[in-house]
């Protein structure tokens, strides 16, 4: 069997599309939202060292992750925008975008208030969260440069260009609790070794990184679907639209 | 209940992680559904000025 994926590679066809994922994505996200807080403040019990505070790392973790994921994400459809001229891409990578800062927004946030009852600080120039910190005003630098051209397709190229150039400091994030030993500890999960934490806490932490996934999805959807009728609001395909003809 | 909000002293830092975490996603969401209503509207606008002068002749 073979899909013609191509066939989605035009707003037209994409739109309708995206349309009818984001409600699948956004109840998944809201289910495993509402197990994932059930485990991570009500079954999972009190750590040994760092009391109940260890229970920000629930939303902490998951919005690091996504953080990072975002903009590999969007640096890929940006690739592929910079290498193909697809401009269904390029709207992609516009539309992830909010979503990836608000995103680190969150690991920088949640991170400062788990920081200072367990570290005794909520900030330090730390290896790691400097280049979070680095990660969000890339995020930010993409949102403002798109704002400064008014050309969407020219924005597009200006865009791409600097997210792949910011893509550098993705690595510096993932391996700076292994490259400086500042304050950040380590992972605790890793891909080599069994995770150092116990299995309930593990089991929160991924049932709530999936209902990141799936939030950012949802958003990430209904966002590039705004972006499609703003970008292409006097298109055909537009007119065509049951939300456009019906006032 | 005010046991579970306490958090053994930790409830300030965790529910200030919480609450502002549910705020920023509210406001995210908001924002998204308001930029969308605009969108529409001026995409029905636009649509419906090509419907009466398609060629822009009145321009």
């Amino acid at each position: 069997m073979s899909i013609n994926w191509f066939r989605y590679a035009s707003p037209a066809t994409f739109y309708p599309l995206a349309g009818r994922l984001i409600p699948w994505f956004a109840w998944a996200a809201a289910l495993l939202a509402v197990a994932g807080l059930w485990i991570g403040l009500v079954v999972a019990p009190t750590d040994f060292q760092q009391g109940d505070a260890y229970r920000i790392i629930f939303i902490h973790v998951p919005a690091a992750w996504m953080s990072m994921f975002l903009y590999v994400v969007m640096a890929g459809w940006s690739a592929i925008a910079l290498g193909f001229n697809t401009r269904l891409s390029a709207m992609l990578a516009q539309a992830i975008a909010p979503t990836g800062a608000l995103m680190t927004f969150i690991a920088l946030w949640t991170g400062a208030f788990w920081g200072r009852p367990t570290w005794g600080t909520y900030w330090a120039w730390d290896a790691r969260m400097t280049s979070e910190l680095i990660l969000l005003f890339l995020y930010f630098g993409v949102i403002a440069l798109r704002h400064a051209i008014d050309d969407p397709r020219r924005a597009d190229r200006a865009c791409g260009v600097l997210t792949l150039t910011g893509v550098v400091n993705i690595p510096i994030i993932y391996f700076s609790v292994q490259w400086w030993n500042t304050l950040h500890q380590g992972s605790t999960i890793s891909m080599t070794k069994a995770p150092a934490m116990a299995s309930i806490m593990l089991t929160g932490m991924l049932v709530m990184s999936f209902a990141a996934w799936f939030y950012a999805i949802a958003v990430a959807l209904a966002r590039v679907r705004t972006i499609m009728i703003e970008r292409e609001r006097s298109g055909a395909w537009v007119s065509s639209l049951q939300e456009v003809r019906n006032a | 209940m005010s046991t579970f909000f306490a958090m053994n002293g930790y409830g300030f830092y965790i529910w200030s992680a919480y609450g502002v975490t549910t705020i920023a996603l509210a406001i995210e969401v908001i924002a998204l559904r308001s930029r969308r209503t605009s969108v529409l509207a001026e995409a029905r606008l636009i649509q419906s000025d090509d419907a009466i002068d398609p060629v822009g002749a009145a321009e």
